[in-house]
This record gives C-alpha cells, sequence and structure tokens, in this order.
C-alpha cells in the first residue's frame, strides 16, 4: 500500500517534466497569439520592422533571426580551432593521463563563468582590441559578440567530442599504425571519420548554446534593429531584444517578444532533438 | 622474393621487453627466421609470446613505459633504429579480432594501408593492387560485387581475411600474426590456416598461437615460450615428436596452458 | 619506390601537428586567466568587507564618493541575502521533484513514457535562459501582478530541474543491482530501500549533481531580469520584487555612477561559482564519478 503511494509520487514526478515542457510550449503560444494573429506567421517571419510608434506599430522577426544565426554560426565556426585540439589533446594524445584531466577541468571551467562577467571582459577588454585595430569605429557588433560567444562555447564543444574521439576502439588505431600510419594519419583517416557523427552532435549542441545566449551578447552586439549584412554590422539577436525591451514593453509589442521567444524556443528545440538523434544512432 | 638459401629474413638477437623497469616480459630472446616460412609462437597466456611479436613492428612505442633492447634485424636493417612508420609498412599485421575500418568501403579497406601512408595511386594501380590482395586471401569472387559496401558487413572469418589483405596490399617482407583465428569458428579458422599455407609462397610469416595443433598443422617452425624465456626452437616436427625441454612436452601434453 | 624521402616529410607533419594542438589547447586556456586577472586587477580595491556588510549605495552616494575620489560605498549584500533567498526557494522546488523523477528513470529505464520524459528534460535543459524568464513571468509575476522572489525562483528550478534529474539517474544507474535485490531479499518495502538503502548510497553523487546545478544558475542574470526584477534594499518576502548578485552587476554596469562596482562584485560572484564547481568536482571524484 504505502509502496504504491510511492511509486505513484515517483511517476507523478516524473510526469510533471512532461506537463511543464507542455506548459511551456502553451504558455508561450498562448502569449504569441496576440502578435500572430496581427501579423500573419509567415509576415512575422519574414518581416525585418520594428516600429513601435503608436498608431504605425509593426512588428516582425527577421532582422533579430538573422542576427541570432549569423552570431551563432560564425562562432561556431571561430570555436572549431580551439574546441577540436582541445579535443584531440584530451581525447586521443593523452587519453586518460592526468594532464589530460586537468586540461579539461580547466577548460570546463569556462562554462562556469556568467554570461555577464562574459559581457563585462568582452565589453572592457575585448570591445578596445576592436576599435584600436580600426575595424569598427565603436567596437559593438556580429563579430565582437560571436567572439565572445565562441570561447563561451568551447567547453560545450570540447567536452562531448572528447567523449567521442577516445571511444574510437583501440584496436582500429593499432590496425592503423601496424599499417605505418603517423598519429596524424591515424587521427585523419581513422579516429577523425569513426567519430565524425559524434563530433557533428557535439558542435550542433554547441549551436543550441549559442543561439540561446543573452547577457553577454546583448552588451556586445550594438542592439540596432536590422538585418546585418557584414561582421562590423551591429544588430540584435532574438534573446538580446527579448532582454532589452520586455521589461517596458507591453500590448502588441509585449506579445511580439513572447513570439520571438516562442520562436527561439523551436529553433533551440529543434536543434537539440537533431543532435540528441544524431547520437542515438551512434550509440545503437 | 627471392629465397636467398642460409639468408635470414628475420634475426632476433637477446630481445627483452619490459613494462616494469627491471622486470622483463620477453627475455633475452635471440632467433633467427628464414623466408618463406611459418613460424608459430606458442606458449600459455602470459609467456609473453604477444609481446615478443609486437616489438617486432614497434607497437609497443604507441604506449608509454614499455622498453624494448636487443637487436631486431628484418632484412639485415635493425628495426629499432628505422622510422617505425617503415618497419610497420615491411611488417604487416593482423591482430586477434578482425578489425576493419569502419567508416570505409571494402575496396577502401584493402588500399587503407596507402593512403594512411600518403601515397597517392592512380585508379588502375588501386584496382590492380585490391584484386590481387583479394585474390590472395580468396575473397575476391566473394566481394568483387560488393565492393563499396562497408567492412563491417562481411562475416567475422571474411573480415579477418580482408585485414590479412589489407596487410598483404602494402607488399611486406613479413606477416605478424596476433592468435588471428581466436575470435573464428572452425570452418573460418580452417579456410585461413589453409590460406596461410598458401600464402607462404610468397611471404614469410610469423603467427602466435595458443592452439598447439594449428602449430603443427601449418607451422615448418616453432617457438615455445615460458615466463618470458625462449625455451625452445626448433622445426615444428622435431618439437612435437621430440621436444628437448621438459617444460615443452608438458605444455604440448597439456600438462598446463 | 620513393617511400623513404617522405617519411622524414611524414613525421615532419606529424609533430608540426602535434605541436598545433598543443598550442592551441593551451591558448583556449588563456580566457579564463585573462578574465579572473581583469576581475582581480580592476576588483580588488572594492572588494572588501562592505562588500558582505552592506547594501548596493544610492547613484548620489557613489556619486560624491566619487568627487572626492573615496572608494565608492556600499556592497551588495542585498544582493547576496537576495540571491540565497531565490536560490533556496528554488531548491526547495526543484530538488524533490527532480530526485523523484531521476529515481522513477533509473528504475524505468525502457518505455514511451520515460523516454518522453528524458527527452522533455533534455529540451527544456537546452531552452535558452531568457525563455525560461518568459515562462516565470507568465507562470508567476503576471498572475500574481507583481515581479517577486518566487517568480524568480521559479525560473532558476525550471532550470535546475532537468539537471537534477539526469544527475539523479546517473547516480543511482551507477548502484550495483545486487544493492537493491539484496535489500528486497531481507523483506524490506520498496520505499524503504529505496529511501534507507538506495539513496544514501548515492548521497555523494546526489549532492554533486545538486552543487553543478546550483553553480549552473547562480551566476544566471537574464531570467531574473524579467522575474525579480531587483530591489535596492535587504528583501525576505518571496513575494516582492529581490536582487541578486548578477541583477547588481547589470544594474552598476547601466550606471556611470556606480560602474566602478561592477569587478569587485563579478570577482566575489565568480569566486562563489568556482568555489561551487571545484567543490563538487572534487567530491565527484571522491566519490569516483563522473
Amino acid at each position: 500500500m504505502k509502496d504504491k503511494l510511492f511509486k505513484s509520487f515517483l511517476f507523478a514526478a516524473a510526469g510533471l517534466v512532461l506537463l511543464l515542457a507542455g506548459g511551456m510550449f502553451y504558455s508561450l503560444v498562448g502569449g504569441s497569439v496576440n502578435a500572430f494573429r496581427h501579423f500573419g506567421l509567415v509576415d512575422f517571419i519574414t518581416t525585418a520592422d520594428w516600429n513601435p510608434r503608436t498608431g504605425e506599430e509593426r512588428y516582425g522577426a527577421l532582422s533579430f533571426i538573422s542576427g541570432t544565426l549569423f552570431t551563432a554560426l560564425f562562432a561556431l565556426l571561430l570555436c572549431i580551432p580551439f574546441s577540436l585540439p582541445v579535443a584531440l589533446f584530451n581525447g586521443e594524445y593523452f587519453k586518460g593521463k592526468k594532464i589530460a584531466v586537468a586540461a579539461s577541468s580547466i577548460v570546463d571551467l569556462l562554462a562556469g563563468i556568467p554570461s555577464i562577467v562574459y559581457g563585462l571582459w568582452g565589453f572592457y577588454t575585448l570591445r578596445p582590441l576592436i576599435v584600436s585595430s580600426g575595424l569598427n569605429e565603436q567596437g559593438f557588433g556580429i563579430l565582437t559578440a560571436s567572439v565572445v560567444l565562441a570561447i563561451m562555447i568551447i567547453p560545450y564543444a570540447s567536452s562531448l567530442s572528447t567523449e567521442f574521439i577516445s571511444m574510437v576502439p583501440n584496436d582500429l588505431k593499432e590496425g592503423a599504425y601496424s599499417l605505418g600510419a603517423t598519429n596524424l594519419e591515424v587521427i585523419r583517416r581513422v579516429s577523425l571519420p569513426i567519430a565524425g557523427s559524434g563530433i557533428f552532435a557535439a558542435y550542433i549542441l554547441a549551436l543550441g548554446r549559442a543561439l540561446g545566449e543573452t547577457m553577454a551578447v546583448t552588451m556586445l552586439i550594438g542592439n540596432t534593429n536590422n538585418i546585418p549584412t557584414s561582421l562590423f554590422d551591429t544588430g540584435n539577436t532574438m534573446a538580446s531584444i527579448i532582454a532589452n525591451q520586455f521589461g517596458e514593453a507591453d500590448g502588441l509589442k509585449l506579445s511580439s517578444l513572447i513570439a520571438i521567444g516562442l520562436l527561439l524556443f523551436l529553433i533551440t528545440a529543434g536543434i537539440n532533438s537533431i543532435a540528441k538523434l544524431v547520437m542515438r544512432k551512434i550509440l545503437h | 622474393m627471392n629465397n636467398l638459401t642460409g639468408e635470414y629474413l628475420l634475426e632476433l638477437k637477446k630481445v627483452c621487453v619490459s613494462y616494469t623497469p627491471g622486470k622483463n616480459a620477453v627475455n633475452n630472446v635471440s632467433a633467427d627466421i628464414l623466408p618463406n616460412t611459418i613460424t608459430a609462437i606458442m606458449g600459455p597466456s602470459g609467456c609473453g609470446k604477444s609481446t615478443l611479436l609486437r616489438a617486432i613492428n614497434r607497437m609497443h612505442e604507441l604506449y608509454p613505459n614499455i622498453v624494448t633492447t636487443g637487436e631486431i634485424l628484418l632484412k639485415g636493417k635493425d628495426v629499432l633504429k628505422m622510422n617505425p612508420s617503415e618497419v610497420r609498412r615491411m611488417a604487416g599485421m593482423v591482430f586477434q579480432r578482425p578489425n576493419p575500418f569502419p567508416t570505409m568501403s571494402i575496396y577502401d579497406n584493402v588500399i587503407a594501408g596507402y593512403g594512411l601512408n600518403g601515397i597517392r595511386l592512380k585508379k588502375s594501380e588501386k584496382d590492380e593492387i585490391v584484386e590481387t590482395s583479394l585474390r590472395n586471401v580468396a575473397l575476391w569472387d566473394e566481394v568483387k560485387d560488393s565492393m563499396t559496401k562497408k567492412g563491417s558487413f562481411l562475416s567475422g572469418g571474411q573480415q579477418q581475411r580482408l585485414c590479412i589483405a589489407r596487410a598483404l596490399a602494402l607488399k611486406p617482407e613479413l606477416l605478424l600474426m596476433d592468435e588471428p583465428t581466436s575470435a573464428l569458428d572452425p570452418i573460418s579458422t580452417n579456410r585461413i590456416e589453409e590460406l596461410l599455407l598458401e600464402l607462404k609462397e610468397q611471404f614469410t610469416i610469423v603467427i602466435v598461437t595458443h592452439n598447439t595443433s594449428q602449430a603443427a598443422r601449418i607451422s615448418n617452425y616453432s617457438m615455445f615460450m615460458y615466463l618470458g624465456d625462449l625455451v625452445e626452437y626448433d622445426t615444428t616436427k622435431q618439437m612435437f615428436t621430440k621436444p628437448k625441454d621438459k617444460r615443452t612436452e608438458d605444455y604440448l601434453t597439456g600438462v598446463f596452458g | 619506390m620513393g617511400f623513404k624521402s617522405d617519411i622524414k616529410y611524414r613525421s615532419a607533419a606529424d609533430k608540426v601537428f602535434f605541436g598545433v594542438i598543443c598550442f592551441f589547447t593551451a591558448l583556449t586556456m588563456v580566457p579564463l586567466f585573462l578574465i579572473l586577472w581583469e576581475l582581480l586587477k580592476k576588483g580588488y580595491k572594492q572588494f572588501n568587507v562592505n562588500l558582505f556588510t552592506e547594501v548596493a549605495p544610492t547613484s548620489m552616494d557613489a556619486m560624491l564618493a566619487k568627487m572626492s575620489s573615496e572608494l565608492i560605498p556600499g556592497g551588495v549584500l542585498n544582493g547576496i541575502t537576495g540571491g540565497l533567498l531565490i536560490i533556496v526557494v528554488a531548491i526547495v522546488i526543484a530538488i524533490p521533484i527532480g530526485i523523484m523523477a531521476g529515481i522513477y528513470l533509473a528504475d524505468n529505464p525502457k518505455g514511451i513514457f520515460s523516454g518522453s520524459v528524458r527527452y522533455l528534460a533534455d529540451l527544456v535543459q537546452g531552452t535558452p535562459s531568457i525563455v525560461i524568464g518568459i515562462i516565470a513571468y507568465a507562470w508567476v509575476v503576471k498572475p500574481l501582478h507583481s515581479y517577486s522572489a518566487l517568480a524568480g525562483s521559479v525560473a532558476l528550478a525550471i532550470m535546475m530541474l532537468p539537471l537534477i534529474i539526469r544527475s539523479t539517474e546517473e547516480t543511482l544507474k551507477m548502484l550495483p543491482a545486487s544493492l537493491k535485490e539484496a535489500g528486497l531479499a531481507l523483506g524490506a518495502s520498496y520505499t524503504n530501500v529505496v529511501i534507507k538503502i538506495l539513496l544514501p548510497s548515492a548521497f555523494g553523487g546526489l549532492f554533486t549533481g545538486i552543487l553543478l546545478a546550483i553553480s549552473r544558475i547562480m551566476g544566471e542574470t537574464a531570467p531574473l531580469m524579467l522575474t525579480a526584477l531587483g530591489a535596492s534594499i535587504i528583501n525576505w518576502d518571496i513575494y516582492k520584487p529581490t536582487s541578486a548578485i548578477p541583477l547588481l552587476i547589470w544594474e552598476f554596469y547601466q550606471n556611470p555612477n556606480l560602474v566602478d562596482l561592477i569587478w569587485s562584485s563579478s570577482l566575489l560572484l565568480l569566486l562563489i561559482i568556482l568555489t561551487l564547481n571545484l567543490t563538487a568536482k572534487s567530491i565527484a571524484r571522491k566519490w569516483k564519478i563522473q
């Protein structure tokens, strides 16, 4: 009797997760309905207007969607030359050694630094560098945000890649060595191809992180409502426009911001599902 | 390769291998091996037979703290002083478990040694090497229509023959085999044994086996190792009929191992 | 064949590549130290007892201090207490549900229900924190017509929940099956086996998971901006707007008079997080868990 009750509690707790996820989706949709009804779902996504003046109110997410994709994808590109060496260092060259444990713990600490602290660092250290290099007058923009974002996602990309690289069976590597391959050739032709889809999943997950990062990006991207066309352009991401304008918003604008939140939720959910699918395929 | 009578292909001189300093897993082994022969290394598990085999193509260097001393001459050249990549190309290796590269097709698996060594070949050259190597291991007829399939699609015995073909494709002087049939069923084992007898015409084979009857069936020469020492090395016929050492006799009659 | 000459080239390429890997790995660690150095260099002057004993100064006080070139008075006490309040309430919400759901998943590893729970927990974990802020706004701030510590706690609890579920499940899965069987064989009820045998044996893992989850949410700013909002006084009422260190940093950053305080408060925040993080990992190592 007592066991039955206890077990139903456990079941209820697990069921609560379903309710939570469902509820999140429901509330986001509920909050966005007004905006979608007013502008139309497709128009909302495909227009770049952001005009809060009463009477001419018109909101569209395109600037922010493109700003988000631009910064996140560029950050992903920037993080590869660092996260991949870290993964090879820890998962191939020094697999299981003390130095790899130390290196991965230090890199993991990067994930512990709060977004707002990254923002401050980007603002006060990186931005002046970019200004003095003459690339950009104010130092704000896609480039600055992406560089900081890249540092922030390195630990996510590298720790999972490390796991997949170290999972490459030793007997396959020995097979390649026995044919005369050097370390580099084993990595290029055996380890990386075998760990490839796992590494791909790791980068997809890192991309998911980058898409949703808020504070650091908000502090560095320049906060302008336009479609960024170059690395030195300023812009806004979906997360940064919400962070910037949610507090003072109401009515149609609030609904539009929630709609952007819903789109961001769907994009990250989609990205994470792809990564999960790839990983499930590998592990079976 | 010419069979130069009286000239050894492989000479082991006082070879020692240790995993921890002061403790030899292979202790002062000296032996010479003639070309175009099959030499079997036997002994109970932990006797150092695989360790000795892996010293020949310097596989131990992949792991820290394993020290090999002595001289290993392959065609008169000291392998311990050569570039390991060069050594391993001259001495192909086949492992206990078939290990075809899962991301490569059957075709690419056979030719993998060339890619891994950064050697570019014309398509026609590749085709020829793949066909010869697969014919060498009697796999050609079975897989010639499924060359683009992954190696893992084959049965265990076929996979092992594919791995032998992969080693042969580089035209090695020596083929090192580390219990190549221990993971296979009796029928596949039988086929591989027949294959080795044919390959002997072109290659020189050193095979580690824990299966004494396998050694008796296929080898010309046999070594018996015990606790890191090479106890006895003789023609297989001699060893199986009149072993000189009591320990060899005990092992062959099944007293231990 | 010309193998010999290219062997030299290949081993050289091999060594160069290894060097490049080591170089870039080392380079990756640099930002951590640069950030720490920056915070120490700029923050140590303001890093004093006041930081822990006084609430954030008003803009006016700070300006006056600046004009007489004194240290800015005040600290982040309202952020410390507020953060504590928000996190304790978040823990109270997330831990029981998380641990129970984790036990359920460890006991029922297969099936569509468990599969979807696991999938959705991952999905919630991957949801950007700002979106979770919107959710907590809709669920708590709007119905109660006020920003509040409770709303912040709900947001952080949602973020912690998947982490706790995952670590509970993983820890329980690592316990030997014989442990549970032995308990049941002695005639203990399922409830007692879980509460008196499994959970105590898994304590180290659960504790580590909770510490890591806390260190993950400690630095969150975005969801709190939409929920707890911030307050200039010490507040212990969960229904009222409340501050937290990250919120104070955000306020300082935007106020030219207070901006000098960002470094000491960031340093404090980072030290708390790193301490939690390293403590959790050293416990994990002691308990031989990943």
